[in-house]
Parts: C-alpha cells; sequence; structure tokens
C-alpha cells in the first residue's frame, strides 16, 4: 500500500525526531549534569594528577642540596635535546677532583614531556612536576636552569 | 466583543500622538515626525530583540549541550553579544578583491531591510500596530520573499565558489518553502475570512485557532514553523550556509558590520517568524481563555497583552533554536524532496480539508 | 570580473573545480581535497596530500630504539597508544622478548580505551559535520572520563607515551581498575542516548544510507583496512586475524557489515565500541601479578635483519616495518598507516555524490590527518 507506507514513513521520522529532542530537553532542563570547569575560577582548588607530565624539575631539600651527579643519563636519553648538562670539576676536602653539576640547563620550549629523562636518571634527581601553565610572552624565558644557586649534591648521592 | 484589556501599549501610542499633535499643527509634518520616532524606536527594539535572541541562542545551545554558555561580561554574560557587536564593529569591513563591489556592499543592506519590512503589519499588543493593512497577510508573505534576492546577491557579488554555491541552494530553498508556508497561512484566511491580522487576532477572542481548528490546523501550524525554518535558513535547513560543507555559504567573504547585517537580519527572521506563527496560530496578543471558566479568564486579562504576544513569540522561537541544536542537516536534494514529497501535498490536502471545515462550519 | 573562466575556476567541460581545503572545517586537519563538481554533484576528487608531513619515519632513524617511540604519538593522535604499543612490538619481536603478563593485560585494556576514546570522538564529529552541534559534547563527556584514566595512569592525556620496548613505563596506578569500572559504567548508560540522539534519527539516517558505497572488491583492492573494510564485509580485524599483547585470552566478535555504505560504517564503530567495553570488562579484574617490565639492557640493538609488527587502531591496520643493520638505532624505518590507504579510497566512494555526501563519507571513514601525513 502506498499512503500506508508514506504515512508509516512520516510517522517514524517525527517519532525519531522527537526522540532526540527528548534528549536535549532533558539537558536543557537538568542544568546540575553541566559538567564546564570555569578554569581560572577554579584554580585553588584545581588538582593534577601525581602522575601529571607537566614539566622537569629537580626536587632540593632544605639545606639547598640536589641528587644530580651529572651522569648526563638524562641528556642521553632525551629525543630532543632538551637536556644540557653543564658539568665542572670540584676539589674535594680529601684533595680528589670529582665532576659535579654546574648547570643543568631544560629547554621547556622542546620538551614532549615523553618521561624518558626520568626514567633515565639513576639516582631519582629529576621528576616531572605538575605546573602546566607554561605561556609566557618570551620564549627564552623557558629556557630553564633546574639547580638552584648554591646547591650542592646531597651526601651519599653518587 | 468586549475585551476587557486594562494595560495596553495603545494608551501610550495614543498620549503621544495628542502631545505631537499639540506641538505640530501641519498635519504633513506631523505624519512624517510620528514616521520617523517610530522607525527609530523599531530599529532600536529590533536591535535589542537582536541582542537578546543572540544571547538566548547561546545560552540554550549550551545548556543542551551541557555547557554554561557566556557568563562572563555583564550579569550572567547578558552583555556578551553587546560586547561581540563592539568587536565586529572595529573589525575592517573588507571588500574582496575580484568582487563586485556595489552588489556586495548592497546585499546585506537589502537582506535586513526586508526582514525589518515584515515587522510592519505584526500586532504587538493590543490595538498597537504599525500598519493595520488590510492583506496584512498576503503582504507577509510577499516582502519575506525578498530576502532572496539579498541572498544570491551576496553569493554572486563575493566572487567566491562557495559562496554562489551557498546562494544557489538558498534560491531553490526559499522558493520552494515560500508554498507550504503560503498554503499553511491560506488555511487560517479561509478559517477567519480575512487577510488582515488584526482581523485574524479577533477571530481568536473565543479561542485560539490552534484549539478551535481541530487536527488540520495543528498540521498547518507543524508545517508552518517547519517550512518557516527551512525559508529563514536555519538549521536543520542551513543548506545557504552549511559550514561544514560550504565554510559559511554565501556569507563566507563577508566580515565586521556587513556580516553582523546577516546576522541581525538572521535573528530579526526568527522573531518575525515566530511573531507570525503567534498571531495566526496562537492568537496574537490574545489571552489564553477557557470557555465557562469566568474567575480565571479574568486573571488572564490582567496580564499585559504585549506579554501575551511576547510569551507565544518566545515559545515558538525557543521551539525553532530547539530543532538547531538537535538535529543534523539536512542534504540539499533531500530538502527538496521534503517540501515537495511531504510537505507540499500534505498541506494541499488540508487546506481541502480546511476549506469543508470553515464551509460546514465545524470549527468553533 | 577578470579572469571568471579559467581553468582553475571552469574546465572546458563545464565542470566547476573547488578546492576544499587545506583549511575547511570538515576535512578534519590540513587535507586539500580538489573536486571537480557539476552542480552538487561530485564528479572527481582528487587528495592532495603533504600539508603535515613532519618525516616521522627520517626522525626515527636517527633516534635510539628506546627514543623513536614517542614521536609516533604524533601520527595518529587519537590513538597514540596503540602507536606506541606497535612499535614496542615490533622492537621486542626483534630483540626476541616478550612483555611480561601483567604488562601485556594493561596493553590491551589501554588500547581498549583508546579506541573507545577514538570511536567516541569520531561519532561526536560525525554529528558535527552532518550538522549537528550538540553530539559532539555528549561525546566529549565520556570521552573526558578516558582521557583522565589515561591521565593518572600514563601522566599524559593524549601522547601518553607509556610504551617502552618490554613492558610499561611505570606501574598502573592503583586506583586504575577502580576507575576503568566506573567509566564502563557511564558508557554502558550513555550508549542509548548515542541512539536516540544521532542514530536512529531520520535526518542522519538519510544523510548515510546508501551513501559513498564501497565495494568489497574495491574495498581490497585499495587496501583499505579497519572498520571501514569490515563494513564493506571485509574481515581483516588484526586483533583475530594475528592477535597480540592479550588478545588471544579474551572472546570478542570481528564486528562485520554487508552494507558498505556510510550507515554500514557508522554501525560498524558503534557495535565495536560495545565490544571494546566487552573486552575491558573480561579484562580489567584478571591483571596478572608480576613485573610490569621485562629487563632489558641499557642499549637496545636489534639484530641484523627485517621485523614487521601489525596492530589494530581505530582506524585499521597499523604495520611497522623496522629493518635493521645491527646499530643502536633502526637503519630505515616504515608506517603503514590506515589512513593513506583509506584516503586513497575516497575517490572512488565520493564519484556521482553530493558535497554534502562527500563530507558524510569524510566523516565515516575516520580520517586523521597527520595519520596520513606522517
Amino acid at each position: 500500500m502506498f499512503l500506508k507506507e508514506y504515512f508509516g514513513t512520516i510517522y517514524k521520522s517525527v517519532k525519531s525526531l522527537l526522540t532526540g529532542m527528548k534528549v536535549t530537553g532533558y539537558y536543557f532542563t537538568h542544568q546540575k549534569e553541566i559538567l564546564t570547569e570555569e578554569y581560572p575560577d577554579n584554580r585553588s582548588t584545581l588538582k593534577m594528577f601525581d602522575r601529571f607530565r607537566g614539566e622537569v624539575i629537580m626536587p632540593h631539600n632544605a639545606d639547598n642540596e640536589h641528587r644530580c651527579t651529572g651522569c648526563q643519563a638524562c641528556e642521553i636519553a632525551c629525543p630532543n635535546g632538551t637536556i644540557k648538562i653543564i658539568t665542572k670539576q670540584e676539589l674535594m676536602p680529601d684533595g680528589k677532583k670529582k665532576k659535579r653539576i654546574d648547570a643543568f640547563i631544560y629547554h621547556l620550549e622542546l620538551c614532549t614531556m615523553c618521561n624518558l629523562c626520568i626514567v633515565a636518571c639513576p639516582s631519582d634527581a629529576i621528576v616531572m612536576g605538575q605546573t602546566f601553565e607554561h605561556s609566557v610572552y618570551d620564549k627564552k624565558t623557558l629556557r630553564k636552569v633546574l639547580n638552584k644557586p648554591g646547591s650542592k649534591i646531597m651526601e651519599g648521592v653518587e | 466583543m468586549n475585551i476587557p484589556l486594562l494595560y495596553s501599549l495603545s494608551g501610550l501610542a495614543r498620549t503621544i500622538h495628542i502631545w505631537l499633535a499639540g506641538l505640530i499643527s501641519n498635519e504633513m509634518l506631523l505624519l512624517t515626525t510620528e514616521m520617523v520616532i517610530m522607525g527609530i524606536s523599531l530599529i532600536a527594539f529590533l536591535v535589542l530583540l537582536c541582542f537578546f535572541l543572540g544571547y538566548m541562542e547561546r545560552r540554550v545551545a549550551a545548556f543542551m549541550e551541557i555547557r554554561l554558555g557566556p557568563n562572563r561580561v555583564g550579569p550572567k554574560g547578558t552583555l556578551q553579544i553587546v560586547a561581540d557587536t563592539v568587536k565586529l564593529l572595529l573589525k575592517e569591513g573588507l571588500t574582496p578583491d575580484l568582487s563586485d563591489k556595489f552588489l556586495f556592499n548592497l546585499a546585506p543592506l537589502i537582506v535586513v531591510i526586508t526582514s525589518m519590512l515584515v515587522i510592519a503589519p505584526i500586532a504587538f499588543a493590543k490595538d498597537f500596530q504599525l500598519w493595520d493593512i488590510n492583506i496584512g497577510v498576503l503582504y507577509v508573505s510577499s516582502v519575506s520573499s525578498i530576502a532572496v534576492i539579498g541572498i544570491l546577491m551576496a553569493g554572486w557579488a563575493s566572487n567566491n565558489k562557495y559562496s554562489l554555491l551557498g546562494a544557489m541552494r538558498s534560491g531553490a530553498q526559499i522558493v520552494s518553502y515560500e508554498l507550504s508556508v503560503g498554503l499553511s497561512l491560506i488555511s487560517i484566511v479561509i478559517l477567519s475570512g480575512s487577510l488582515s491580522l488584526s482581523d485574524i487576532v479577533y477571530s481568536q477572542s473565543n479561542g485560539w485557532w490552534i484549539f478551535k481548528g481541530h487536527i488540520p490546523i495543528i498540521i498547518s501550524f507543524v508545517i508552518f514553523v517547519v517550512a518557516s525554518t527551512a525559508e529563514i535558513n536555519r538549521a536543520p535547513f542551513d543548506m545557504a550556509e552549511a559550514d561544514q560543507e560550504l565554510t559559511g555559504g554565501f556569507n563566507t567573504e563577508y566580515a565586521g558590520m556587513k556580516f553582523a547585517m546577516f546576522l541581525l537580519s538572521e535573528y530579526i527572521n526568527l522573531f518575525v517568524v515566530s511573531a507570525i506563527a503567534a498571531t495566526i496560530f496562537l492568537g496574537g496578543w490574545m489571552p489564553f481563555h477557557i470557555g465557562g471558566w469566568e474567575s480565571f479568564n479574568h486573571i488572564m486579562d490582567y496580564i499585559p497583552s504585549f506579554f501575551w504576544f511576547m510569551g507565544k513569540t518566545f515559545f515558538i522561537i525557543f521551539i525553532i533554536m530547539w530543532f538547531r541544536w538537535t538535529f543534523p542537516r539536512l542534504r540539499v536534494d533531500q530538502l527538496l524532496s521534503l517540501e515537495w514529497k511531504y510537505l507540499l501535498p500534505i498541506s494541499m490536502v488540508n487546506t481541502i480539508l480546511i476549506t469543508v471545515m470553515a464551509i460546514m462550519g465545524w470549527h468553533f | 570580473m577578470r579572469s571568471l573562466i579559467a581553468e582553475d575556476y571552469v574546465t572546458p567541460e563545464g565542470e566547476f573545480v573547488i578546492n576544499m581545503g587545506p583549511q575547511h572545517p570538515s576535512t578534519h586537519g590540513v587535507l586539500h581535497l580538489k573536486l571537480w563538481l557539476n552542480g552538487e554533484t561530485v564528479n572527481k576528487v582528487e587528495p592532495h596530500l603533504g600539508y603535515i608531513h613532519r618525516s616521522i619515519e627520517k626522525m626515527s632513524e636517527n633516534l635510539s630504539y628506546r627514543n623513536f617511540i614517542f614521536a609516533t604519538s604524533r601520527m595518529d593522535y587519537l590513538a597514540a597508544h596503540i602507536n606506541n604499543e606497535a612499535c614496542a612490538l615490533t622492537v621486542e619481536k626483534g630483540l626476541g622478548i616478550e612483555a611480561p603478563p601483567r604488562a601485556k593485560y594493561v596493553r590491551t585494556i589501554i588500547s581498549e580505551l583508546t579506541r573507545l576514546s577514538s570511536h567516541q570522538l569520531w561519532w561526536g564529529c560525525t554529528g558535527l559535520d552532518l550538522g549537528a552541534v550538540t553530539p559532539f559534547f555528549y561525546a566529549f563527556r565520556e570521552r573526558e572520563a578516558i582521557m583522565e584514566i589515561m591521565e593518572e595512569t600514563c601522566g599524559a592525556r593524549l601522547t601518553q607515551n607509556y610504551m617502552v620496548p618490554g613492558g610499561l613505563m611505570v606501574d598502573i596506578h592503583p586506583n586504575f581498575q577502580k576507575r576503568v569500572k566506573e567509566v564502563l559504567t557511564l558508557i554502558k548508560k550513555n550508549f542509548n542516548e548515542y541512539d536516540e540522539i544521532l542514530t536512529g534519527n531520520v535526518i542522519f539516517e538519510n544523510r548515510t544510507k546508501e551513501v559513498g558505497y564501497l565495494s568489497k572488491e574495491d574495498a581490497i583492492s585499495y587496501g583499505v583496512t579497519g572498520p571501514t573494510a569490515r563494513a564493506s564485509g571485509v574481515s581483516c580485524d588484526i586483533r583475530k586475524w594475528f592477535p597480540y599483547s592479550a588478545y588471544d585470552q579474551v572472546q570478542f566478535n570481528e564486528i562485520l557489515d554487508t552494507g558498505g555504505d556510510c550507515y554500514a560504517r557508522y554501525m560498524v564503530r558503534m557495535h565495536e565500541m560495545r565490544e571494546s567495553v566487552s573486552i575491558i570488562e573480561q579484562l580489567i579484574d584478571n591483571i596478572p601479578e608480576g613485573d610490569y617490565q621485562t629487563k632489558t639492557k641499557a642499549v637496545l640493538k636489534l639484530p641484523k635483519g627485517e621485523f614487521y609488527q601489525r596492530v589494530e587502531t581505530p582506524r585499521g591496520e597499523l604495520g611497522v616495518y623496522i629493518v635493521s643493520d645491527g646499530a643502536a638505532s633502526p637503519y630505515r624505518i616504515k608506517y603503514r598507516s590506515p589512513g593513506f590507504s583509506n584516503l586513497s579510497a575516497l575517490p572512488v566512494m565520493a564519484k556521482g555524490g553530493k558535497i554534502g555526501d562527500l563530507v558524510a563519507i569524510m566523516a565515516t571513514i575516520d580520517l586523521v590527518i597527520p595519520d596520513i601525513d606522517r
């Protein structure tokens, strides 16, 4: 029957359209379902996951000591040349000379947060920080020196 | 029929008229002054209305999409559209190098002016109408179809292939959907026996046509809403713009205030179409009455007629927005087959039914 | 108006020439399609590639076997984990080692989560391409939940780089199993909504049914893989044919359809999402205890030879082909990306359709442009 088919099509179409409108209508009337996070306003409550890879940082303890021995394993592991370690020879109290880091240079603008340097580090000197707001006006400020001025290596880390 | 409406804008209009008549003695000058005042207040009203509609659309869309929508500029984001307008005003009114510059700059004006012209015969409140023309329905349907010329002009003059495709789609679309819109309007003209919009409103004083006219009128109401959504180029019938296919269609090349004009006309059209649907099917400014419930009817009469009109209009605007944020877009050939294979035959049969109904007096 | 009738506008046969892309909303990136139109009808399509070529293959040749994996996240960025897994599997094959069972299970679970999130994004984008904006946001609600699992366990949302040759980079997060179960509940609850708003919609059905037909023969001859080929009836699920990781431990169906049109491709992906949910459900409670990584040498060196490993990404078959000369970095690397082959069938599918159909076809092939260009 042509007419039956014709009106059947119309009935089915209208029904399917109303089903769709029911879904959007539900969300229009149930505004508690809204998922938007108002980002700059929720900054104080926003907590990133502890594994989130925001940037490479070098933790220092209260005595301004870090764990980096300057072995350059991270520099080798980095696929992008993000890390550059400058070492110096330091005179020990017992008269021996030892390799110590002068500057741990980290180019945030080159980093892809692949975590390979953290995995490669034998002395857990570097970790991933959770900061993610890295936008700056000058690209040069993204070149960071991770060891703090005057810091030295922690006792017992070789 | 005595309709005890307590508040009405017609009183305000009369007061202004008497005051002006006291100041200006020359008949011609008085008329011109009044027309200028009318024009300015109408444009101001429409621009404010479009601000509100823009805000409403964005909030409605946001809530349907589990978002918040604009909520930063002004209280609850109400000034967002004002900020956007300022941005559009400050933008460069770029005219592409190889375009037909005269037509390119003329097109937005034509589109806006035609959509503003259609406002004239609409009754905003009791006895408050810019131009109570006795062929109001005919005027509305004929003037609103001029807009397609503006769109074709924009598409052609842009010298952009996407614009041209969009304009051609729009031409085919508006010309076809005009038929269904006309037939649904005619169904009410048959029942009320008048082409004048104010007469149509008065004919609904004992009940709106959508209640009085049984199922055929409901069908023609649905057809009117669907076909007019298509006529004003709104999703799911926005073939002329079709961002995902034609990158914006006829307004691809427009920027700044010229683009804002198209936006303005889109919202004015949305308002006009909803206002006409409200006038014709939902009783315009007529309050909601239930036969026999005298006290209820009396309470309804206390609500000013302007609010009745606006409430009904915004109800239909909301439905059209609901369509837009739910449905995918039709394809261009399906759009035409929807019109020619479904809407047009149904509204033709429907018109016959309504004619029979009117002759036999089966409606209330 | 000067030069209106020029070769670039209108051909001598009266065909309208349009450049769709590289900047176009529905090419999902910088794909450039040159269209020859007769009115609205597409007579011919010519894809132009190379706008986002970054030579990942050549870059990989200068990196060690541990380091080159991270770059593959940037190929098919919606299935970064699966790309990484493919590379890790190839290197493992070359070294002759195998990941411990725990790593295999976790790899499979995360692969399927990736597939789910990729398909959800695809579902949203299909709606968006066809003009329905709202599904996009519904899709992102579930995708966001999956992204949070990724962020918690892998440390990154999109470019996870969680794979190393020999296993996982770090062990799974203690919350992993709990969160995955929560997400699965959420996803199963919302599948109905997907069907209500898009699948059953009459406009959507008209836009996709009998549009962009790809026959079984064409699918095979153009090397089409993945859901696109399975919708044409080609059985090509790598997870079934050449099981890797823990896919041999689970029961699942290969979704096949014979429609060959956009709607069939759509339905194949919709069913695949349900299959993914069932795969994860089978594995999530049975993750074996033990090491998450096999001990490997500090510097990996593959023996001289050629190694090939294929995996099933959400878009089709990804092959990693490594030629090794025994050094610490690959001599030559080639990725057989699914998007490239699937795109090659686009001119066949789009011929004779409307512009709107072309958009629907591109949406249902699920093109990811960086995957095509690499």
